[in-house]
């Protein structure tokens, strides 16, 4: 679980943009960014409402790919990979949180946790030793047979973290992971993602607006700005 | 993903909407049934035909007629016929050539056809059946492969072999009929008046007369069969008891057909209507009708006949697969209207697997997946439906049968290449209707997809 790299760069942009072309128009999403986060940092991503901070985590994510400009994570370029490499790539590296949770709401805590590793092809038995212990670190050892209907919007962010946990990736991504929540519970979720960050080793890029909550948790700050970058704090 | 995983998933997944889904799977069961119910028929039908021909001995025999009656019926032949031996056209089919007949090589054996109706008694109980000639030939039948009891001790013995059928509205344990005496309450025919004056030409039947009386003859059980064995063409499959052929000719029955045969019948000589042929093999029956054809009768065997048959149900065959077929094509819009559905409803769905780390190949092989089994379960579901569908046929067709005195019949029939056939095609034609839903969850994009709530 812990990276490859001890203190070597985990994430590295080179001048990516993201444009999306609507009829006439073009909506530079992500504009010529170019970040090196380092193995085991805890970066937040910040700015205003439209800045580009959602798409440059999804192209972080390989969920999303750039228009021009290269994504450099472990060494290979996320944009020149297959389809196939960068299910894979999301698979085993990163694991991914977001504002609304996103669990499968048909599942159980249990079998939602469970997917990626299922996508990974992990073995059954251990499959399910990985889901307990997983759901078991952020607390909800107790709850593996609810439905996320039936849980607390902290603890259905809990579920998602444990889910991110589970294929024990070297990246967290958390697109505004506390947006949803009160300030007490959103607290709560903080912790636990420094607590991975620490006793893990995972190296987290976390996108928010709450500058007070990343001055508090984050080791350092980028701030986005009409999809460029704006100011970059710099490892500390 | 793993397959066990995926089909894990694809079956929680279809659980998960059941009205629906069950919906569209009843809608491949159904198509599968009519196609299974159809099929089954028509292989029913042919393994009706073919078996009952097979096992009859149908195939080495050849029925001979006296050719006016056939006048314009087998015209080709005739023709031949005419080329060949024009002065024997109207030669009357009697015992001078039912003599000569049995002289040919490789002739087994040459019988008329007897059949005709009779009472049967036995104890307080009455029923009414036809009584058929069986030649000894008759012993090689399948027929009486399974027999309770014996065949004939010999060809004119006072004894009947009962069909299992009937043996049963005899008797309660039709077994305990076995070495008892039943009697047989018939009409015989008698003639009388101008003997032997003209014998077998239609022209002159006129100037004898007959009579016809009723007769009692007690006769012995001598064994009980299941299946019916072959006596003759044209009452075929009408049976509920049978006399050895040389007691049957010797009783002189009015047969169901043999008005004709009365006219022409007078004092000691007697005219077939109709003369069976029994060959050694099959392939003798060619060579022999050609013999019989220059002595100037008519002669008719299966053997044609069967290439015929076997290209109408071929025929039919196909034709009841492409009313199938269509029945399923519209189930299979059913499966992907049900998953071009389920991938508007599950979007969200979509992108977070696919944020997890599911490949555009695993969300392709989920829905194939859901395609594949709801296709497996309606297949099922078709087979048993089109199953009872059939059974539901058979048994109507069974009363039809019954009602016309006829011994009941498998007219359907579902093999297991059928049933695996039907499956496999169900699950065949559900993938292909899953072809585009599933490439269309496949592509989706997931940033998309997550984008809203
Ligand atoms: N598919 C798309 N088509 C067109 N424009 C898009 C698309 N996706 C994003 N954008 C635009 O790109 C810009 C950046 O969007 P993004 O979601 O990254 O912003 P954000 O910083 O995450 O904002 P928020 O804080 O509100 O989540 C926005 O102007 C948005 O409208
Ligand atoms: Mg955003």
């Amino acid at each position: 679980m812990a990276t490859t790299e001890a203190n070597g760069v985990a994430i590295r942009t080179e001048e990516v943009r993201r444009h999306y072309v609507m009829g006439t128009s073009t909506i530079r999403a992500v504009d010529g960014v170019t970040v090196e986060v380092r193995a085991g940092e805890f970066v937040a991503l910040l700015g205003s409402s439209g800045s580009g901070k959602s798409t440059m985590l999804n192209l972080i994510a390989g969920l999303d790919r750039p228009t021009t400009g290269a994504i450099r994570v472990q060494g290979r370029d996320l944009a020149q990979m297959e389809s196939e490499e960068l299910a894979r790539y999301r698979r085993h590296t990163v694991g991914m949180v977001f504002q609304s949770f996103n669990l499968i709401p048909t599942m159980t805590l249990e079998e939602n946790v469970e997917l990626p590793a299922r996508f990974a092809e992990v073995e059954r038995g251990e499959r399910l030793e990985r889901v307990r212990a997983s759901l078991e670190r952020v607390g909800l050892g107790a709850r593996l047979e609810h439905r996320p209907s039936e849980l607390s919007g902290g603890e259905q962010q809990r579920a998602a973290l444990a889910r991110a946990l589970v294929n024990r990736p070297s990246i967290l991504l958390a697109d505004e992971p506390t947006g949803n929540l009160d300030s007490k519970t959103g607290t709560e979720i903080l912790n636990l993602i420094r607590e991975f960050n620490e006793s893990l080793g995972m190296t987290v890029v976390m996108v928010t607006h709450e500058r007070v909550l990343a001055e508090q948790y984050a080791g350092r700050m980028i701030f986005l700005s009409d999809g460029k970058l704006a100011s970059d704090g710099g490892p500390r | 993903m793993k397959t066990r995983d995926m089909l894990e998933l694809a079956g929680r997944n279809l659980r998960e909407s059941k009205l629906r889904n069950s919906l569209t799977t009843l809608g491949i069961g159904v198509g599968i049934a009519s196609l299974v119910a159809l099929l089954a028929l028509g292989v029913g039908l042919q393994e009706l035909a073919s078996n009952r021909l097979a096992r009859s001995g149908l195939f080495d025999t050849v029925a001979v007629f006296s050719r006016p009656e056939f006048r314009g019926f087998r015209s080709s032949e005739r023709r031949e016929g005419e080329n060949t031996n024009e002065s024997r056209d109207l030669r009357p089919l009697d015992e001078a050539a039912r003599h000569e007949i049995e002289k040919l090589p490789n002739v087994v054996e040459v019988f008329p056809e007897i059949r005709f109706t009779s009472e049967v008694r036995y104890g307080e109980k009455s029923q009414f059946t036809f009584v058929g000639g069986l030649a000894p030939s008759a012993r090689a039948s399948d027929a009486f492969e399974k027999m309770q009891g014996s065949f004939f001790t010999s060809p004119d013995a006072e004894e009947v072999i009962v069909q299992m059928q009937f043996a049963k509205t005899l008797a309660e344990k039709p077994e305990t009929l076995l070495g008892q005496e039943v009697t047989l309450r018939y009409a015989e025919r008698q003639a009388m008046g101008a003997a032997g004056a003209g014998a077998g030409e239609p022209g002159d039947s006129e100037a004898a007369s007959f009579s016809v009386v009723r007769r009692e003859r007690k006769v012995r059980v001598a064994g009980i069969i299941e299946s019916e064995p072959f006596a003759g063409m044209r009452g075929f499959g009408r049976g509920g008891i049978f006399i050895p052929i040389g007691l049957a000719e010797k009783l002189r029955p009015v047969g169901m057909s043999s008005v004709r045969e009365l006219m022409r019948t007078s004092g000691n000589t007697t005219t077939y209507q109709t003369l069976m042929v029994r060959m050694s093999s099959p392939t003798q029956v060619q060579a022999a009708e050609k013999a019989i054809e220059k002595m100037g009768f008519s002669t008719f065997s299966m053997m044609e006949a069967m290439r015929s048959l076997r290209r109408f149900f071929a025929v039919l065959d196909l034709f009841l697969g492409i009313f199938g077929s269509l029945a399923l094509a519209v189930a299979s819009l059913g499966i992907i209207n049900t998953l071009v559905m389920a991938i508007l409803e599950r979007r969200r769905e979509i992108g977070i697997m696919k944020a997890l780390g599911a490949s555009d190949r695993d969300v392709r092989r989920l829905f194939f997946a859901e395609a594949g089994t709801m296709g497996f379960l309606g297949g099922v579901l078709g087979v048993v439906m089109g199953w009872a569908i059939g059974k539901a046929i058979n048994f109507g067709a069974n009363i039809w049968l019954a009602r016309q005195e006829l011994p009941p019949e498998k007219i359907w029939s579902v093999p297991w290449w059928l049933v695996a056939g039907a499956i496999g095609f169900a699950v065949a034609v559900s993938l292909v209707a899953g072809l585009y839903p599933a490439s269309r969850a496949a592509k989706l994009d997931p940033v998309q997809a997550l984008r809203y709530e």
